[in-house]
């Protein structure tokens, strides 16, 4: 495991419920900062209820969640944003409601130093032009960058990001690995949850991988290749 | 007498200004149901309840307190936006995640309550409240006189309405409250105190019906049953513009004071029906209302 850097996100012993039912069962995982981990697995393993979790979107937490050392489990849910976690959800959650410009000021800054807009339309040189446009009335990818942008003008530090390749062009996806890589680059966290092992591989610097709420492997960059057969058998490719 | 085509102009723009008068009240009442529908998701049943309380509240400060009018349209509004956020705290926020049926019908007990308990004390009959020395007496107009109380009425409201239009659909503050009404756990996630927010926009939609309240008591008499008499036109105004459209709360609330005023003066045997008429015509060809965006 790697242990250079300070410990981001830690949870311990997580138990996650959504009314009667029992989605998390017990997560162990830690994450460094700088780096780049990824939640495999299949649909409905548990791995968007794993940020949601951390998020406090479920209906009942158990265990632990400690946030850049702080426990989160008792934190009421709008303060957990503002220990530097942005968060994207699978469904890109774009406001019909509200403008390009609208949603990508809406989420308040949890920290001092995020990305100026203008730092921001220069990373995605659509939503500048689409400013005006209704949010919802972007492509797919360009909502997704939307989502991307606005809690990178946050300042969060530690990103929560669920399935962003999700349904995007090839071309698409290759762009949002560059600005990922770029991230990693100014020192951010990323936990991705993601389904397209291709895309999340070459970047990311090590994998969890889920099965009915649990936490069955973790795979090291380096260890790709030796646990490929493994790996093809937890995730069904 | 002067006519045109045979019409009595004269009657005409006085029923135009009273269904504009009426479409005043029944745009901020509406106004302040939808802000409310839109991120708590309950029809505030007590809304009427508030208006009621509005105007008594206005009158009890002017004859306990020496609180003039002006005051009165500055006070009241915050304090029975105080009462709203009390009731919402103390009374919806427990229930909040039952059905919203239970809500509606809790406000609605609310609204008996309150009617009740003024009834008890007040009596039935209705108070008078005097126009403010600065608003007597009015404009003669060519083809009508135009009294000046009246004329504010419809001045003040339309104010105060695109007043929060604007606010809602052109601020920061806004964005939020139209980003909490279509996805009010993100929006949690994103670190904004949606709970607070919740419970500020109940004040403000409830000081909203304190504001008509405290407008309608020197022309209606201030009585306990004033607000549930003009919550059920409100409602059917509320279906009739969509729920939870704002801009199209303000225009059917106007809109059909007006087309209840032509229809005092053309056909004066419907005018007491002809918004459930409109009503029925718009949910069979537009069920969303005429401003709600389909599901």
């Amino acid at each position: 495991m790697s242990t250079s850097g300070r410990e981001k996100i830690r949870i311990s012993d997580l138990h996650a419920f959504y009314g009667e039912s029992h989605i998390l069962h017990g997560i162990d995982l830690s994450i460094h900062q700088g780096e780049l981990v990824t939640l495999l697995g299949r649909n409905g393993s548990g791995r968007s209820t794993t940020l949601r979790a951390i998020m406090g979107m479920v209906g009942r937490r158990s265990g632990s969640i400690m946030v850049n050392g702080s426990e989160t489990l008792n934190l009421a849910p709008h303060r957990i944003a503002h220990l530097g976690l942005g968060y994207c959800p699978e469904e890109r959650g774009i406001f019909s409601s509200l403008n390009v410009e609208e949603n990508l000021m809406l989420p308040p800054a949890v920290r001092s130093d995020g990305m100026s807009v203008e730092e921001l339309y220069e990373m995605f040189p659509n939503l500048y032009e689409r400013r005006f446009s209704q949010g919802t009335r972007l492509s797919g990818g360009e909502q997704q960058m939307l989502a991307l942008a606005r809690i990178l003008r946050t300042g969060a530090n530690i990103l929560l990001l669920d399935e962003i390749t999700e349904g995007l062009a090839p071309v698409i996806v290759q762009k949002l690995a560059q600005v990922l890589l770029k991230l990693k680059e100014r020192g951010l966290t990323i936990l991705l949850v993601e389904q397209n092992f291709r895309f999340a591989a070459p970047i990311a610097d090590r994998h969890y991988v889920m099965e009915h709420g649990h936490i069955v492997e973790e795979v090291h960059a380096h260890e790709l290749e030796a646990k490929t057969d493994l790996l093809n058998t937890y995730l069904g490719v | 007498m002067a006519t045109f085509l045979g019409i009595n102009l004269f009657g005409l723009f006085g029923q135009l200004l009273v269904g504009l008068i009426n479409g005043s009240f029944y745009a901020l009442l509406s106004l302040g149901l939808a802000i409310i529908f839109g991120l708590l998701k309950i029809i505030n049943f007590a809304q009427g309840a508030m208006y009621m309380l509005g105007a008594f509240a206005a009158w009890m400060a002017l004859n306990y307190l020496g609180i003039n009018y002006w005051l009165a349209l500055i006070l009241v509004p915050l304090a029975v936006g105080a009462a709203g956020i009390l009731m919402e705290r103390l009374l919806i926020r427990p229930i909040a995640k039952e059905d919203h049926l239970y809500s509606l019908l809790l406000t609605f007990g609310i609204a008996l309550m309150l009617q009740g308990m003024f009834t008890h004390v007040f009596g039935s009959s209705g108070m008078a409240y005097a126009i403010p020395e600065a608003l007597q007496g009015g404009i003669k107009l060519p083809f009508m006189y135009l009294p000046t109380y009246r004329a504010w009425i419809v001045v003040a409201s339309i104010l105060v309405c695109g007043a929060t239009w604007w606010m809602i659909e052109k601020t920061r503050l806004g964005a939020y409250l139209r980003a909490g009404t279509e996805n009010a756990q993100l929006m949690q996630a994103f670190g904004i105190n949606v709970p607070l927010m919740v419970t500020l926009t109940f004040g403000f939609g409830v000081g909203l019906a304190g504001f008509a309240g405290v407008m309608a008591a020197p022309v209606y008499s201030v009585s306990p049953d004033m607000g549930s008499n003009l919550l059920i036109i409100v409602f059917a105004i509320v279906v009739i513009g969509g729920m939870g459209s704002i801009g199209g709360a303000i225009l059917t609330g106007l809109g059909m004071g007006i087309v209840e005023g032509l229809t005092k003066y053309f056909y004066p045997e419907a005018s007491s029906t002809v918004i459930f008429l409109v009503m029925v015509i718009v949910l069979l060809l537009k069920p969303a209302g005429l401003f709600g965006k389909e599901a």
